[in-house]
C-alpha cells in the first residue's frame, strides 16, 4: 500500500494526514514533495500526522528527518501527532523522540505552534 | 549464480523450496520489487517459524533493510547484477542471507547514526536497525559483492516448524 496525503489548514497550521507506508520508493518522495508544496505556499508550520501510517524504514525516518529540518531552516515548525506504536519504537530506538516535538492530541498540538 | 544445496531460479515473480521446505533461495533483480518480495518472504518465514507479530515484523524491517542495501548501495539498480535472498528455519534459528554483487562494504566506515553530529542525517540508519532487530548479524565479502547472515533465534517452546 503507498502512501496517501491529505492537506488541510487549523488556525494557520498545515496539518498533512498520512497514511499506508513511508517507505523507500513509496511514501518518502511524496513527504518531500508534499513539504516542499507547503513551504512554497508560504506556510512553515506543519503538523504531520502520523495515526494511519502502519509502517516505515529507515528511508521514511530519514525522511521525517529532512522534512524537519528543511521547516527548521526555513524558519518554520515541523512537529509529529498521533503516532503509532511502531512508528514510536523506532524513533526511540533511533533517539529520535527527544529531537521531535511529539503530540498525541491535534488541539494541544496545535496550540503548541509558536503564535 | 546458486546457493549450494538450494535450487534457484532467477526472478520473474516464483521462487522454489527445497522438500522439506526448511530453507529457500531467490534470486531477484535489483529493484524495488524485489526488496518487497524478500521482505514479504521475511515475513512468512518468520511466521512459519513460529514467532510472534511484533518479533516478525522486526525480522522482516531487518530483511527490508538489507535488501535495501544490497539493491541500492551494492548492485545500484544495476538490471545486469542480481541479489540472492536465501531462508533457512533451524531447531535453533531463523537464518537469512542477502546478498549483492556490489563493490563490497567496509562496514567499519559506516557512521554510528546515534552519534550527535549524525542524528539529524537524512540517511544511514539501515544497518542500526538491522543489528537492532537481529540477534546476530555477520558481514561476509563475495569478492565481488557482500553477504549479510541476519539470524534470530527461536525460543525452545517457541511453535513452528
Amino acid at each position: 500500500m503507498s502512501m496517501k496525503v491529505q492537506t488541510r489548514q487549523v488556525d494557520g497550521i498545515t496539518i498533512m494526514d498520512l497514511s499506508g507506508r513511508i517507505t523507500l520508493g513509496e511514501g518518502s518522495v511524496t513527504i518531500r514533495d508534499a513539504v516542499r508544496d507547503v513551504l512554497a505556499k508560504g506556510s512553515n508550520k506543519i503538523l504531520l500526522n502520523l495515526g494511519d501510517i502502519n509502517y516505515i524504514d529507515s528511508s521514511g525516518i530519514g525522511e521525517l528527518v529532512s522534512a524537519f529540518t528543511t521547516v527548521r531552516n526555513s524558519g518554520g515548525e515541523l512537529k509529529l501527532l498521533n503516532l503509532t506504536k511502531k512508528v514510536h519504537d523506532l524513533l526511540q530506538i533511533t533517539k529520535l523522540y527527544t529531537v521531535f516535538d511529539i503530540k498525541d492530541d491535534e488541539a494541544s498540538a496545535i496550540s503548541a505552534f509558536t503564535k | 549464480m546458486s546457493i549450494k544445496g538450494d535450487r534457484t531460479q532467477r526472478d520473474e515473480g516464483q521462487f522454489l523450496a527445497d522438500s522439506t521446505r526448511s530453507r529457500l533461495s531467490l534470486t531477484l533483480d535489483s529493484s524495488l520489487d524485489s526488496v518487497n518480495k524478500v521482505e514479504l518472504t521475511a515475513e512468512e518465514w518468520g511466521a512459519r517459524a513460529g514467532f510472534d507479530e511484533d518479533t516478525i515484523s522486526h525480522i522482516a524491517m531487518a530483511v527490508r533493510e538489507a535488501a535495501v542495501n544490497a539493491v541500492m548501495h551494492g548492485n545500484a539498480y544495476n538490471k545486469g547484477k542480481y541479489i540472492t535472498a536465501s531462508f533457512e528455519t533451524t531447531a535453533d534459528s531463523l537464518i537469512i542471507r542477502i546478498a549483492d554483487q556490489g563493490p563490497g562494504l567496509n562496514i567499519e566506515t559506516i557512521p554510528d547514526p546515534l552519534a550527535p553530529e549524525n542524528i539529524l542525517r537524512g540517511s544511514g540508519r539501515g544497518i542500526f536497525l538491522i543489528r537492532a532487530f537481529m540477534d546476530e548479524v555477520n558481514f561476509r565479502q563475495l569478492h565481488p559483492g557482500t553477504e549479510l547472515t541476519l539470524i534470530k533465534h527461536r525460543t525452545p517452546a517457541q511453535p513452528g516448524i
